[in-house]
């Protein structure tokens, strides 16, 4: 047991913090809105000259060209959180497209997309869930037909965050009908702006637009966007969920939310006393700590366990169930805790946190479900952490 | 960096569940459970042997030197096999009477009377007068067959008396496995005395919750070893997604407690101030995990999880003794809120 890190490390944290101090003037703020924002752009270049974005991206392809180190990783990302200065950019085509392309894709495809992705001129939409392949993703039935050096594509996706700004799309379809479910697959990429696409904004309880339903009517689209092997999707799709699940659950994000929460119990007062001193209330947040504090650990468990190449068995798969619970309950308590006013939303006079516990309370409810739903988890932990039996197969009727 | 338990620490808990798994298998907990007296010297001897007393006591005291993280692998080990110990009284005196080494080492064997440290009943509490204790104190630990008590005194102190000059009575409860006692003390010599601090109260509920956290994994173990067994509807009940998950749940709750207890004892090991309020943490986390765990790896063995068949009760009632030991889970965390000024 060592949580003091080696002096060549102090020194990179040193280092870190220098640059984001120097640089600090340069970063977007609240002002500086929207996708392709010119000082958005110009910061996540910044951030790859200095190896704070895209890091282990090689040169040829617009990346910093450093070493994977998970320790230096942290350290980046704990500096951007206690510095408060904003951090890389992210989305789908930063966290799993362009992972994807490194390990599966030809050397065209990733000359053409990893630059522009990284530098954030090129923005994606990730193409899987389907009105009927939820949970059973490898149910999904949008179809790409060969027509000569093309694909004819029909068929609709949902949950498709960033649809309207997107540029690409990269997607599952199956290509092959009379294989078995897994084996028909295909992971395809090409331009949103291919005629026949259709993108509808999909209303969530939060009052706002955070995912769209995609149509595709006889979309006509290049086989060069195959991503790997026609038929091979699953395989090429299975590599880039975990890096999605990986990201749901961070505990580090956890605990910025419970210290915010604290901040608001000791601020925020009721009948001429904090929140804080309500023993009930109190009772309910050290609760909460226990928790976070629980997954601190936690993480730094399973970070041991990458920097020694093992695998992080249970403590690595309850990330994304417990963390987004975690989530989910920092917000309830900061509602019952403002009590008649944690019901207020968008009133500009009298909101506490600019609403953003509610909209947390309802927003996290959707991330328990997304990324894989909190009962597929516990079916993954059973059953590849507990080596519990599989649901035996249903008969064919 | 390396959060993770060294290859000494594997060792020592691999070893140790060796001899627990003969000396404190089901059959001998059963007898130790109805007072057979062979079946308690047996275990005793054996944890003698491995040095379990001398476990925290520095070495040029004479004992093993070891850290509180090793504390809570013993600790954990205990639990999961339901062994009564008398480690925890001893881990509990090393700490406190650091500044006293003649005391620990050789023979001595501590009980532990300090239940009022944290709750003190009408009629209850050891009240020190000019170097002597005088009155009662409830649920001692490891009381029987000690040579010396540490016992808390109404202000904040614990100081070591002769257990020749305590009178003991049990205390039954549901855990039969451990003994408890109500101790009087009547103007019993004190022979060294120490601050029972912030730090004692911390390490005594992290040993305790680290005594749930290996009961509680011994549970899981069971009833996913009995869902991968017990047939009906003509499948293993462990194919049902309704006792996967609750497996899971039991899984996901307990993992993140056992990297809270090894992160909070490193911490106490090198005098990180957030120590004391990890392992407050801890122990309120551990009591309602365990809380959870016990109740439901009982259900995942259905009505047999009732019986005494199985001897799952066993598990149980350690979960269950354990809660309350050294304060329930609202009072530890409220001494957490306290140590980092959350209380006005």
């Amino acid at each position: 047991m060592k949580l003091d890190l080696d002096p060549e490390y102090e020194a990179f944290r040193a280092d870190v913090s220098e640059t984001l101090t120097k640089n600090r003037h340069l970063a977007p703020t609240s002002e500086d809105k929207g996708y392709k924002n010119a000082r958005r752009i110009a910061w996540q270049k910044l951030l790859i000259e200095h190896g704070l974005a895209a890091r282990t991206i090689p040169k040829a392809y617009g990346g910093y060209g450093g070493e994977a180190d998970i320790l230096k990783a942290r350290i980046i990302a704990e500096e951007f959180a206690r510095s408060r200065v904003p951090g890389p950019m992210q989305g789908q085509g930063i966290s799993m497209l362009v992972p994807t392309l490194l390990e599966l894709g030809t050397e065209a495809q990733k000359q053409a997309y990893i630059r522009p992705t990284i530098e954030g001129e090129m923005i994606w939409c990730q193409g899987y869930s389907e009105p009927g392949a939820g949970s059973d993703l490898a149910a999904l039935r949008t179809s790409a037909v060969e027509d000569g050096d093309h694909y004819v594509i029909n068929g609709s996706k949902i949950w498709t965050s960033t649809a309207k700004q997107a540029d690409m799309i990269f997607c599952l379809v199956r290509t092959d009908p009379a294989a078995k479910k897994h084996e028909g697959i295909t992971y395809i990429t090409f331009p949103m702006s291919t005629p026949g696409i259709e993108v509808r904004p999909l209303v969530d309880m939060t009052g706002s637009a955070n995912f769209n339903e995609v149509f595709f009517t006889n979309v006509r689209v290049p086989k060069s966007g195959v991503i790997y092997q026609p038929n091979k999707g699953w395989q090429v799709a299975n590599a880039t969920l975990t890096h999605e699940r990986g990201m749901l659950g961070d505990p580090n994000a956890t605990k910025a939310r419970f210290l915010e929460l604290v901040t608001l119990m000791k601020t925020e007062s009721v009948n001429g006393q904090p929140l804080i001193a309500n023993p009930l209330l109190r009772d309910r947040l050290m609760r909460l700590q226990a928790e976070v504090y629980a997954m601190q650990a936690n993480g730094l468990r399973i970070t041991t366990s990458r920097l020694k190449g093992e695998q992080a068995g249970i403590a690595g798969l309850i990330v994304k169930l417990n963390g987004c619970d975690l989530n989910h309950e920092i917000a309830r308590l900061a509602i019952d805790a403002l009590g008649e006013l944690g019901i207020l939303y968008e009133d500009g006079d009298h909101l506490r946190a600019d609403g953003s516990w509610q909209w947390r309370y309802m927003y996290d409810l959707g991330l328990i479900i997304g990324g894989g739903t909190a009962q597929i988890q516990k079916n993954i932990i059973a059953e590849r952490g507990l080596n519990m039996p599989r649901e035996p197969k249903l008969a064919k009727a | 960096m390396e959060f993770a338990l060294s290859e000494d620490q594997r060792m020592l808990q691999d070893s140790l569940k060796g001899v627990l798994a003969g000396a404190a298998s089901l059959d001998q907990v059963r007898k130790i459970a109805v007072g057979d007296s062979d079946a308690i010297r047996m275990l005793e001897a054996a944890l003698d042997d491995f040095g379990l007393a001398s476990l925290l006591v520095p070495e040029a005291a004479g004992g093993l030197g070891l850290g509180l993280l090793d504390a809570c692998l013993v600790q954990e080990s205990l639990g999961y096999h339901v062994a009564p110990s008398r480690f925890l009284a001893s881990a509990l005196a090393a700490v406190a009477l650091a500044g006293h080494p003649g005391l620990l080492g050789g023979e001595a064997k501590f009980g532990l009377a300090a239940t009022e440290l944290v709750s003190r009943r009408d009629g209850a509490g050891l009240a020190l007068k000019a170097g002597k204790l005088t009155g009662t104190s409830l649920l001692a630990i490891s009381a029987a067959g000690a040579t010396h008590l540490l016992a808390a005194d109404t202000k904040g102190g614990v100081h070591v008396v002769d257990a020749g000059a305590a009178q003991i009575a049990p205390m039954q409860t549901i855990d039969r496995t451990r003994m408890f006692h109500h101790v009087t003390l009547d103007g019993a010599k004190v022979l060294a005395s120490a601050k029972a601090d912030d730090r004692f109260l911390a390490i005594a509920r992290l040993l305790v919750a680290a005594d749930t956290l290996g009961a509680a994994q011994a549970m899981i173990d069971k009833a996913v070893a009995y869902a991968a067994e017990r047939q009906q509807f003509g499948r293993v009940i462990g194919s049902f997604q309704a006792v996967k998950h609750m497996c899971a749940e039991m899984a996901a709750k307990l993992e993140p407690g056992r990297a809270l207890i090894w992160h909070a004892a490193h911490a106490l090991d090198i005098g990180d101030a957030e120590g004391p309020v990890m392992a407050n943490l801890a122990k309120a986390y551990m009591a309602e995990a365990g809380t959870f765990i016990a109740r439901t790896a009982t259900e995942v063995h259905g009505g047999m999880g009732f019986t005494d068949l199985v001897g799952l009760h066993y598990w149980f009632k350690r979960i269950g003794v354990n809660r309350q030991l050294f304060g329930s889970p609202e009072q530890a965390r409220e001494t957490a809120a306290q140590l980092q000024g959350l209380v006005a």
